[in-house]
């Protein structure tokens, strides 16, 4: 696999105040995004997502550090031929129409007439809009707003992608097919670089996360290895034995209709478990190891610093 | 290419703004209203006319593009429109030239309307199309070219209520400079007479784009004078684009 985003110890700070202060935003971020992967960038409102992606943009400046996309200088523009980005609010010209809007980005692309207009018709189909395409954006919704906001991150068929909070203002048809044009652009070999504070969107789409908190990167790996490793407890659910049977062993969470749920935190007691059940002629019905999910790893990081 | 598609779509997002019209519809009235004034007037009254109607385009035009002008680079910061354009293949100093032009182009449009009412205003009284008045015309255009260039300067990086009030004393600076020549003359030689001269090179003298006496009187001036105003006014926004260019070029759009 070869990397298409490499930062490298990015360092920013902002000077805010009537008497200038210097905050720091970011502290050292160090990542890799490689090619045809969905890479989630996690962490709470006001950890450094934003100001890093705008850093990877040549919106800001870093004041260190080194960013590379696609092995080129992040500001060059031959880097940001191959790039999409949809920013976090759906800011966009609002005097201009849907169709006016795309072609004012497929034109900044230098793409010819004919390809541009093909391509405005497919994404506005694409994110379900062609019927507003002579409407102005000032009468979109949020959700509209969203979604033209990714058809023009789409509009050069960008090989990374930058998102975010790209499900933000979707109700829940909107989220779906969201999460599904995502999943479609890993299809189709695209990298897509995803921020969220969302965990559910990050940990139902991405291959690997990178967790940021307060300005400096806690964890980062492929989302198994990070929630896999840690087992929390087991479940098992059995039946035909009575609830005392298992004192000591394990915490009976739910009991219904002769089935009983045990939570066991010890893995020594799921043998003594199933010992005492086939004693008793009773029946295990399942046992499921509990893996950390992603929130236990966020929560657990967030709260540690 | 870039610039223009910039450009384009800035002089769409300037003729969707009311306020355009709503100075339009001002300078219009005001251009008609010379026809009234010239009623009041003892002597030559298509004089008062040309007058009345030069000084109104060219105070409509200065409105326009302070108010337009100043609005425009700061807009696209303060609603974020900038990130998604900057986080395309274009240059800075591209984006920049673009809004700069675009608004030249509906200032353009703009002079050319006013013109056109203005133009036959004067037909209806003389019956003939005085061609010369177009050359006043033209000088306001370039000095315009110069409030866009300074109005873009400033909404850089201050808000357009400043910027509008930077301009503004611009535009007063650069019509009360000429005065100065005058002190200078009259300093004795010394530190403050250098220090006069250095400040009135580097002010602006909008004095240089107002032909409008001459054209009105008929009075004869040598075609240098022209070609030095051209050039003045092409230097003094080229510039101030510069500048304008420098402080963008590492600006950190937060």
């Amino acid at each position: 696999m070869s990397t298409v985003l490499d930062v490298n110890n990015l360092h920013k700070a902002f000077t805010t105040g009537f008497i200038p202060q210097k905050k720091k935003i970011l502290k050292g971020i160090t990542l890799k995004v490689e090619k045809g992967e969905i890479f989630g960038y996690l962490g709470p409102n006001g950890a450094g997502k934003t100001t890093t992606l705008k850093c990877i943009l040549g919106i800001i400046f870093p004041d260190e550090g080194e960013i590379r996309l696609f092995g080129l200088p992040n500001t060059s523009l031959q880097a940001k031929e191959k790039i999409g980005f949809l920013p976090e609010n759906p800011y966009f010209y609002e005097y201009l129409t849907a169709a006016e809007f795309l072609r004012f980005y497929a034109q900044l692309f230098g793409l010819s007439r004919e390809t541009k207009e093909k391509k405005i018709n497919h994404l506005l189909q694409l994110v379900g809009l062609e019927r507003a395409s002579t409407v102005q954006l000032r009468k979109f919704s949020r959700g509209m707003l969203q979604r033209i906001g990714l058809a023009q991150a789409l509009i050069n068929d960008p090989l990374l992608v930058f998102l975010d909070e790209p499900l933000g203002g979707l109700d829940p048809i909107g989220r779906k097919e969201m999460r599904d044009i995502i999943l479609r652009l890993r299809e189709e070999g695209k990298t897509v670089f995803l921020c969220s504070h969302i965990l559910q969107d990050i940990e139902m789409v991405c291959d690997r996360v990178a967790i940021i908190v307060d300005g400096k990167i806690l964890n980062q790996g492929k989302l198994q290895d990070l929630v896999s490793e840690k087992i929390l407890f087991y479940e098992i659910v059995v039946s035909d034995v009575p609830a005392s049977s298992f004192k000591g062993l394990g915490e009976c969470l739910a009991e219904d209709g002769g089935r009983l749920l045990l939570k066991v935190t010890a893995e020594e007691n799921i043998k003594e478990i199933m010992k005492i059940v086939l004693n008793q002629n009773g029946r295990i019905h399942s046992l499921t190891p509990r893996t950390a999910t992603l929130e236990d790893l966020f929560v657990h990081l967030v709260r540690q610093r | 290419m870039k610039i223009l598609t910039v450009a384009l779509n800035t002089f769409r997002e300037a003729i969707r703004d009311r306020i355009l019209y709503l100075l339009l519809f001002f300078a219009a009235i005001c251009i008609a209203f010379s026809r009234f004034l010239a009623l009041l007037t003892v002597g030559d009254r298509i004089k008062i006319v040309k007058d009345v109607g030069l000084a109104s385009i060219s105070l409509f035009g200065m409105l326009m593009a302070i108010l337009i002008g100043t609005g425009l680079v700061y807009k696209e910061i303060d609603k974020k429109t900038i990130f998604t354009v900057i986080a395309k293949p274009i240059h800075r100093y591209q984006f920049l030239l673009g809004k700069y032009l675009g608004l030249v182009l509906t200032l353009l449009v703009m002079i050319v309307l006013m013109s056109l009412i203005f133009l036959v205003l004067i037909f209806v009284h003389t019956l003939t199309i005085e061609w010369k008045l177009l050359i006043a015309i033209f000088f306001i255009f370039i000095e315009l070219c110069i409030l866009t260039a300074v109005a873009i300067l400033f909404s850089c990086f201050s808000t357009p209520i400043l910027s509008s009030l930077y301009s503004l004393a611009f535009y007063l600076i650069g019509h009360l400079s000429w005065s100065m020549e005058t002190l200078i003359k009259k300093v004795k030689p010394g530190i403050g007479k250098t220090l006069l001269q250095i400040l009135y090179t580097f002010l602006p003298d909008l004095e240089n784009f107002n032909f409008k006496t001459e054209v009105v009187h008929n009075l004869p001036l040598p075609s240098e004078i022209y070609l030095h105003s051209f050039l003045y006014g092409l230097f003094y926004s080229l510039f101030l684009l510069a500048l304008a260019m420098i402080i963008f070029h590492r600006k950190d759009f937060v």
